[in-house]
């Protein structure tokens, strides 16, 4: 089970990658083994405000369906829209062409993007999935 | 359930093929080896292979099995010819849904029937049988489940990978008939069933055999024979509109509400448990109905969810919705008061999405080619 080191982790099985003021947001490579083939995926709109912790769209797969959390607070600048036609990259490429959609967050005075507390480290997400078995 | 989960003769098959495994009814079974979807796809259109030694089997021998038989269930095993099968129920006395069965007439001189059961309720079904058949002499009632072991070939290429590894002549054998023969060598019972609406075929075999049968059976396959796990199962079975005991089949439901009332035989001579209730429910036509419904949109109906009328009051429940991979759209089975017609629309978590009726099955192979 892949977990990039560089990528921040949600309890929830999303992951967000900090570049400056741009999160972008996916599930991770466990949550898409666990949910089987995904079949359509809703995004939040662009220009919506999403918070972190709340749901902002849903992923469906063959057995089931789940939330999609946010990591993150802000507004939705971009969505995948590839996934629309092609849901399973979502199995093929979770970190890569998979990505969901990202958002504007705010920056302190150190340039330094401001997280919600609570995310996890590669680390500390791999010792959650191990756990859960 | 805290107890530790059953093993099935392919267990080891499985973990080397990597299969997501999961528990279902005590069992530990392959959901999928890698996509359902892919393995769906490939029963519709090449072969799949199926563990499904989960299946309890139950064999019911001995002068007068046949009438004890007829006793205990709604059909009429007696009629059936040697080496023929039927698709069967299990009724309460109140007509309510026990089980959903295959029986197998596997012999007639001495009298013997294989009766197929759901793995959730062999137990339920190993005890109504006994004591349902207690009461005509010389019948007499084992539990084969755990000798058994059952892989299932299905798709339209079944037929010629089996040919190549048994001694069967397939192409003589009819749809819901069997035979005992061999395959990879071992003795087996070979049959012309299946729960996924192609043409295939099982093979119930030793618990011993199985993984032979397994292996000859993939190297026997030319590519597009894949293994298949319960997942691409229960997609495959929905599509082809064949009932899930538990979701369209329960204690609650008899089989005339499941649009099965043909397998209710009011007109076999003998007594059987159930008939009157189920004769005044023949007679007064089903509460509600069990009904086809295509989602217009990408969002999946699921069992459970409310079917609504245009006006937004219920008229039923979803038993069963998946995305379909054969139509390319959320596909579900409801059942819908008598009488309710469309458009409906189905509640999936708090937003209405229309869904149109179509007939049953959403896939007919028949119609296909």
């Amino acid at each position: 089970m892949s977990v990039p080191a560089e990528l921040r982790y949600t309890e929830e099985h999303e992951w967000v990658a900090i570049d400056g003021d741009s999160a972008s947001v996916g599930i991770t490579d466990y949550a898409a083994q666990s949910l089987g083939d995904v079949v359509y995926v809703s995004l939040p709109a662009v220009g919506s405000t999403v918070t972190a912790g709340e749901p902002c769209g849903e992923v469906e797969s063959t057995k089931s369906v789940s939330d999609l959390y946010s990591p993150v607070d802000g507004e939705v600048t971009e969505v995948n829209e590839e996934l629309d036609d092609d849901p399973g990259l979502v199995n093929a490429e979770p970190y890569g062409a998979g990505w969901m959609f990202r958002v504007r967050v705010a920056v302190g005075t150190d340039g330094e993007a401001a997280l919600p507390p609570g995310l996890l480290t590669a680390v500390e997400y791999d010792e959650l999935t191990k756990s859960a078995g | 359930m805290t107890s530790q989960p059953r093993d099935t003769p392919l267990r080891a098959v499985h973990e080397r093929l990597g299969a997501t495994m999961t528990e279902f009814a005590g069992w530990l079974m392959p959901l999928r080896y890698s996509s359902e979807t892919a393995e769906h796809n490939a029963v519709r259109s090449g072969a799949g292979l199926f563990d499904l030694s989960h299946m309890g089997e139950i064999a019911v021998t001995g002068p007068g099995a046949g009438a004890a038989l007829d006793y205990a269930v709604v059909g009429w095993p007696s009629a059936l010819a040697p080496g023929r099968a039927r698709y069967t129920m299990l009724c309460a006395p109140d007509g309510g849904v026990l089980d959903d069965l295959v029986i197998y007439r596997q012999g007639s001189d001495p009298e013997r029937f294989l009766v197929v059961a759901n793995a959730a309720n062999t137990a339920v079904v190993l005890g109504e049988l006994q004591r349902r058949c207690s009461r005509t002499p010389g019948a007499q009632v084992h539990d084969e489940t755990a000798a058994t072991g059952l892989i299932a070939i299905q798709g339209p290429n079944a037929a010629r990978i089996l040919s190549a590894v048994t001694d069967l002549e397939l192409g003589a054998m009819r749809y819901y008939a069997g035979s005992y023969g061999s395959v990879a060598d071992r003795p087996a019972w070979v049959a012309r069933t299946g729960y996924t609406g192609e043409d295939g075929f099982e093979v119930f075999c030793a618990a011993g055999d199985c993984e032979r049968v397994w292996t000859a059976l993939t190297e026997a396959g030319p590519a597009g024979l894949v293994p298949a796990g319960l997942a691409a199962r229960d997609t495959l079975r929905l599509e082809a509109g064949m009932p899930l005991y538990g979701n369209e089949l329960g204690p609650d439901v008899t089989p005339y509400e499941a649009g099965l009332g043909r397998v209710v035989r009011l007109d076999k001579p003998a007594d059987f448990v159930g008939r009157q209730a189920l004769a005044a429910r023949a007679a007064e036509g089903p509460r509600q109905v069990l009904t086809g419904l295509v989602a217009r949109s990408r969002r999946v109906p699921r069992h459970g969810y409310a079917v609504l009328s245009e006006a937004g009051g219920r008229v039923g429940v979803v038993t069963s919705g998946a995305p379909s991979p054969t139509l390319g759209a959320p596909i579900a089975m409801a059942y819908v008061e008598t009488g309710a017609t469309g458009p409906f629309g189905i509640d999936i978590r708090g937003k209405t999405e229309p869904a149109d009726v179509t007939e049953l099955p959403f896939y007919d192979r028949s119609k296909q080619r």
